[in-house]
């Protein structure tokens, strides 16, 4: 039996995809807010990529500077709402929390951190505003986490900032990645609707830069161009039978979900194909969605997995069934998937071995891939002079500066895939690269 | 079982917890649901002329998300009609004869006292207690704190009670003056029974920050009020001890304020106090919090073998000397249990910004180290951590010696000078002013630094 029914309704999907880190009332924020200890150096600044000053921030939660505390999370972080609900804490700043080592609950720093910025947003608190006009532009490519921070710092240091984005609307896997039970789209959009509300740079959609003359034509434009363009499509496995209806990439599932909510389809047995952080989403969304039985396969060892133990958990929760060492040979079926025929593998030297003689059919009706993101290699050949590391990764200095020095890059297309904060911090300093680069 | 039953200056209850004189001592129905409780006596809300409350009467002092460690109010005496009060005070003590029921009184001329304590012993009470405490309301009209101020007036007041009370007096004493024991001393002269104390401390218990007006707000403004609560229990005790070593004042104590738990009560009694009264936690928590202060006090007295509440009353006070006495060969230095540390790093920063450079960071690990020769032993640290036990103060000395102010004052070895082998603080070392730049910087940058492109760079 499946632990969800299908949702049917808004409401019932919301039910479903009930929020792990809801909002907290200004109550459970004074609560939680009076724990902490205001440590010094505290490990929890040291642990969040974007550093923000947490004591402070709880510190001004407490004593009622709400609109504070908001501006101290966003100084350092422009996704400050956005990561008090999608950054992994358990493995950042909450794991780093002193409390953890008296085995006492640590302190909810992400429901803390929303708290602050949901109000600011919910009150349109100004805090930030463009800094006085250089007479310098610069394009973005993306409004994702990294190319929407960047917009908002170059803004705050006087460019005239224009964000070029392929999709109808900002945020990228924030609004089109992100699992649904860690926020919501209202959520991700309104603080997007507030940034640029703070900061005044111009976003259009439905514009992607595609070949070498979009890209000319923003070179000859701009004083410089920053890529936030993250990564692209879910990778083919090179499997036979990959191409039937119902085998589909675990990124394009997860962002038809975004947009369809309770309207997605889901097959009744599905089989996830992988062991990351994404695998684990899907196949809790898959559940969420109602699919009766849901299957993660994993070519190693459950504690090989690339996720997050907390992930797995969680999949674990909504009632997944993990099927480790086993490697995916055949995807079976006619128009429609019907099962995937799988290997047992060993693990052998660290290496992945299929053990002869061990081939089973796992039945199901669809079937998604969570096998990785590619990169978008093909698109940024079209940069003269751009390097890109073996493994499809923009090269680029500290500051961001890639191998074009037009050109700045932050987020997945330079880090590889990380977190929305990661993408956040490091825009923020590749915009100062811009300003320096620009300055001299 | 130790019993707790008390006999105070002739007044007798199952136990030595009484409500004070307030709100919740206001009727006969809310004495005889405290008794039905467990409570062992009630001061009745103070009787006396006729008055009117403002609408908006409380304040409260929250610490963080703790409510209420200190209340005030601006409340008077009782403002219902003196026949119910009567009434209900004889109804009470039919139903509950083993309880103390006492009659709070606060009126003016002697022939009204003389009437009020006739009538409050025809009613069945078992005692008085004249309140000269009240800080707000009454003491405009020459009575509460007014009288309490006042030791000569207080005591011809009292004297007047005694020409006429069959039962025993209690003076409650203000704690708005600058030495305690004058107005204990008149009681006593007077012919008090005893006294109880402390009543209200003057005080603004806040500022509306957005209207500009001391809470509690009476349609836009404010006065002072009466302050109570645990905020107030170190005062309490302070004065407590004061009246109760003092050789010329010899009355049985109540002790009250700022009490909530049996352990608050222990402290009282342990410092003087016979009988403990309880307001802002009733009002607080309600009648039920007798039960813990009840099987607190029972537990402590087996675990201590004490028979009576009599075998501990003022046991703390011949340990509660002057500075002049204290011990100055005693040493103790802070020790850090590293298994119990989290690393908070909260006594580093206390030590290095509050008090004497005392505490080190160490490389590697975030448990901070003792520099011993430089602690002189002020506990802060101690005070700060979060975990329990985690800093002990641990003793240096071998205590064997034994060397006070007072001694090397009357031996003229006191030091004359600051270099003076016997001058404190030689051995403790103090960094050059100048080493204070840019140490604040050198924690973790947050990001708004960060990014700012300041290097990031830490100690170790
Ligand atoms: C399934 C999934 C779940 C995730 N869950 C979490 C999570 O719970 N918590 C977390 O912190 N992180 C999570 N992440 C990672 C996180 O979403 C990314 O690290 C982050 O969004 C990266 O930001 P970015 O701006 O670099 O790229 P993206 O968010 O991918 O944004 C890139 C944007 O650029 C646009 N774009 C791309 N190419 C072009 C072009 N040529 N022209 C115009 N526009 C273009 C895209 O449409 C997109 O809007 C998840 C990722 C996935 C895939
Ligand atoms: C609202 C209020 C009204 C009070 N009214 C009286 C009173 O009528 N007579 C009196 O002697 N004391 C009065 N007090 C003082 C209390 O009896 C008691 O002395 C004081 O509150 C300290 O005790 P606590 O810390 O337990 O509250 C009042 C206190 C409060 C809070
Ligand atoms: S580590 Fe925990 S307790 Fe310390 S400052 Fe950070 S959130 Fe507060
Ligand atoms: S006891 Fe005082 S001086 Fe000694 S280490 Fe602790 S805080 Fe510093
Ligand atoms: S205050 Fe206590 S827990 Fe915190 S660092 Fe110091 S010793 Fe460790």
């Amino acid at each position: 039996m499946a632990e969800f029914s299908t949702p049917t309704t808004a409401q019932e999907f919301a039910e479903n995809f009930a929020q792990l880190k809801p909002n907290m009332s200004r109550n459970e924020a004074l609560y939680e807010s009076s724990r902490c200890l205001f440590c010094f150096d505290a490990p929890c600044i040291t642990a969040c990529p974007s550093g923000i000053d947490i004591p402070q921030f709880i510190r001004q939660i407490n004593s009622g500077n709400v609109t504070g505390s908001a501006r101290t999370i966003y100084e350092a972080n422009y996704f400050g709402n956005a990561c008090g609900k999608v950054c992994p804490t358990e493995v950042l700043c909450e794991g780093a929390c002193v409390y953890n080592l008296q085995d006492v609950k640590p302190i909810e720093i992400g429901r803390l951190q929303s708290y602050a910025t949901t109000q600011a947003i919910a009150e349109n608190k100004k805090l930030f505003a463009p800094g006085l006009a250089n007479g310098k532009r610069v394009a973005v490519i993306g409004a994702g986490p990294a190319g929407i921070s960047a917009a908002c710092e170059l803004r705050a240091l006087g460019y005239e900032v224009v964000v070029y984005e392929a999709k109808a609307q900002p945020s990228g896997l924030t609004l089109y990645g992100v699992a649904p039970y860690k926020i919501t789209n209202e959520e991700a959009l309104a603080e997007m609707a507030y940034l640029q509300g703070q900061f005044g740079y111009e976003v259009r959609y439905h514009a992607p830069i595609t070949g070498r003359d979009d890209l000319a034509a923003l070179e000859a434009e701009y004083d410089a161009i920053f890529l936030g363009i993250g990564l692209g499509h879910t990778s083919a496995l090179g499997l036979p039978g990959e191409d039937r209806a119902n085998c589909v990439g675990a990124v394009e599932f997860i962002e038809a979900l975004r947009q369809r909510q309770a309207g997605t389809p889901v097959g009744r047995m599905v089989v996830v194909l992988g062991g990351g952080n994404t695998a684990m989403d899907a196949a809790s969304e898959a559940a969420r969605l109602g699919a009766e039985n849901v299957v993660l396969a994993y070519r190693r060892g459950k504690d090989e997995m690339g996720a997050y133990h907390f992930e797995y958990d969680l999949a674990k929760g909504v009632g997944v069934r993990g099927l480790f060492n086993v490697a995916p040979l055949e995807i079976l079926g006619d128009d429609y998937v019907t099962g995937v025929r799988f290997i047992r593998t060993a693990v052998a030297d660290g290496r992945v071995q299929e053990v002869p003689g061990t081939e089973f059919t796992q039945p199901c009706d669809m079937v998604i891939k969570a096998t990785g993101q590619a990169k978008q290699t093909h698109f940024l050949h079209h940069i003269p002079g751009l390097e890109l590391d073996n493994r499809g990764r923009i090269v680029a200095d500290a500051v961001g500066q890639t191998t074009n020095p037009q050109y700045f890059a932050s987020g997945d297309a330079r880090n590889g895939g990380a977190e929305v904060v990661n993408a956040a911090a490091e825009a923020k300093v590749a915009a100062r690269g811009i300003h320096a680069f620009l300055s001299k | 079982m130790p019993d707790l039953s008390i006999n105070f200056a002739g007044i007798t209850s199952p136990n030595p917890f009484w409500l004070a004189s307030a709100p919740p001592t206001n009727s006969g129905y809310q004495v005889m649901k405290a008794f039905d409780a467990g409570w062992g006596g009630a001061v009745w809300k103070t009787l006396g002329v006729p008055v009117i409350n403002v609408s908006s009467r409380y304040g409260g002092v929250n610490y963080r998300d703790k409510r209420l460690v200190g209340f005030n109010n601006i409340e008077l005496i009782s403002d219902r009609p003196l026949a119910d009060n009567l009434r209900e005070i004889s109804e009470v003590k039919k139903r509950f004869p083993e309880h103390a029921v006492i009659a709070s009184l606060m009126v003016q001329s002697r022939q009204e006292w003389h009437d009020i304590v006739r009538q409050s012993q025809d009613a069945g009470a078992d005692g008085f207690e004249l309140n000269f405490g009240c800080p707000h309301g009454m003491c405009e009209r020459g009575m509460g704190s007014a009288v309490g101020q006042e030791p000569k007036v207080l005591q011809m007041i009292v004297e007047w009670v005694m020409e006429v009370a069959q039962k025993p007096v209690i003076v409650k004493l203000t704690p708005n003056i600058s030495d305690i024991t004058e107005p204990a001393m008149a009681a006593r002269r007077a012919g008090a029974d005893a006294i109880s104390l402390i009543n209200t401390i003057q005080s603004i218990v806040g500022v509306d920050i957005d209207h500009f007006a001391p809470y509690p707000i009476v349609d836009g403004q404010g006065t002072n009020g009466g302050y109570c609560g645990p905020a107030v229990k170190p005062i309490a005790l302070n004065m407590v001890k004061n009246c109760a070593q003092h050789p010329d004042v010899r009355l049985p104590i109540s002790g009250i304020g700022g009490i909530e738990n049996w352990r608050d009560a222990v402290e009282h009694i342990l410092l003087g106090a016979s009988s403990v009264q309880v307001c802002t936690a009733a009002m607080h928590f309600g009648f039920g919090i007798i039960r813990e202060m009840v099987s607190g006090l029972e537990q402590y007295m087996v675990e201590k073998n004490f028979q009576t509440i009599y075998d501990f009353v003022g046991k703390a006070l011949p340990n509660v000397r002057h500075w002049e006495d204290l011990n100055m060969k005693y040493q103790v230095k802070a020790h850090i249990h590293e298994e119990k540390c989290i690393g908070c790093q909260l006594c580093y920063t206390a030590c290095e910004d509050g008090a004497h450079q005392a505490i080190r960071l160490q490389a590697g690990t975030r448990t901070p180290a003792i520099i011993e020769e430089n602690c002189v032993g002020c506990n802060l640290c101690s005070l700060v951590c979060p975990v329990d036990e985690c800093i002990t103060m641990e003793r240096h000395d071998d205590g064997t010696q034994h060397l006070t102010w007072k001694e090397r004052t009357a031996a003229g070895n006191i030091p004359t000078t600051f270099n003076d082998e016997l001058a404190g603080g030689r051995h403790h070392w103090v960094p050059e002013p100048a080493a204070a730049l840019g140490k604040e910087r050198h924690k973790t940058l947050p990001g708004k630094a960060r990014a700012l492109g300041v290097i990031e760079h830490k100690t170790e």
